[in-house]
């Protein structure tokens, strides 16, 4: 009983919030509905007993992608209004295609209700361990079978920050505040940069 | 137990959301991008949950790996937005057309 009135709050608030991430006026409360729907979303997650999924859920996209959205929204001096103009105008496209996709999706549903459709059997090479909890379940699969996809989650990742980086950073020019010679910084020794001092007792240091 | 039906019913909603988003903000580039991560957010719920209810962990790391990939995507895609608008003044994508592709 508590479980399905659980169930029912995570899921109304996961596709309330949804409705106004993508009707907000505002792209600042666009992201905040956007939190909203992540944190529900780990709530179904922890429900079906995910619970590593869940907490991950809501450290990176929560933590660290919805914040990097609200920066950028921040940091970006934009008219947003202006952006807004052609909204009324593709409303009525935009609904007919959702309806189609809509009525799809629940098509295949039905006929998985009604026979016509066999959910696939997993063969056994990634079952949870029993009296194990869910991450040492997901550690043992993720670490063996899949290690080589793990490091290559790891690659995309550096991929990413260099893209990231590469693209954003501006090359101030020479004798501007925040020029950086690379040559001169690399160049630079203890020898030249440190005095080494061996004061007496009692006495202070002369600079 | 509520029945994988139900979680296949609201993922399938959150998922024609986030497309209904891309086309009801065709200018706002930063609402499409969250609405992507709206859509990833519905394959993640459908893996977590077809890996619950069927007892095979492999969902739960395919979720791993979007989540990856998604964290990754709003990197660049951000990075991309901000020096598009260093150049522009603007984030109007509608009429992206300097490359005449």
């Amino acid at each position: 009983m508590i479980q399905t009135l659980a169930f029912y709050l995570f899921a109304f608030l996961v596709i309330a919030s949804g409705v106004f991430t993508i009707m907000a006026r505002n792209p600042v409360h666009s992201v905040l509905w956007l939190i909203l729907a992540f944190f529900n979303a780990a709530g179904l997650m922890v429900m079906v007993g995910a619970e590593f999924i869940a907490a991950l859920l809501v450290i990176v996209y929560v933590g660290a992608v919805a914040v990097l959205f609200l920066f950028v929204v921040m940091m970006l001096d934009i008219d947003f209004a202006e952006l807004r103009a052609g909204f009324v105008k593709n409303f009525p496209l935009g609904i007919a295609i959702a309806l189609v996709l809509l009525a799809e999706l629940v098509l295949g549903i039905g006929a998985y209700r009604a026979g016509a459709i066999e959910l696939g059997v997993p063969n056994g090479s990634a079952a949870p361990l029993m009296d194990r909890s869910n991450i040492e379940s997901l550690g043992a699969v993720l670490y063996g079978e899949y290690l080589f996809l793990f490091e290559t989650a790891g690659l995309i990742l550096l991929v990413a920050m260099v893209g990231a980086i590469v693209l954003t950073h501006r090359e101030r020019p020479e004798g501007a505040r925040g020029h950086q010679n690379i040559g001169k910084q690399i160049g630079r020794r203890p020898e030249d940069a440190t005095e080494m001092k061996r004061p007496e007792v009692g006495k202070g240091v002369e600079l | 137990m509520i029945g994988i039906e139900h979680y296949v019913v609201v993922s399938a909603i959150l998922f024609v959301l986030g497309v209904l988003g891309i086309f009801l903000n065709r200018k706002n580039v930063i609402v499409i991008l969250m609405a992507i991560e709206l859509i990833l957010l519905a394959v993640n719920i459908n893996l977590v949950a077809f890996s619950a209810f069927l007892g095979d962990m492999t969902g739960q790391v395919f979720a791993m790996f979007v989540l990856t990939v998604a964290a990754g995507e709003a990197a660049i895609g951000l990075a991309i937005l901000v020096i598009y608008f260093r150049g522009r003044g603007t984030i109007a994508v509608d009429d992206v057309n300097r490359m005449k592709g």
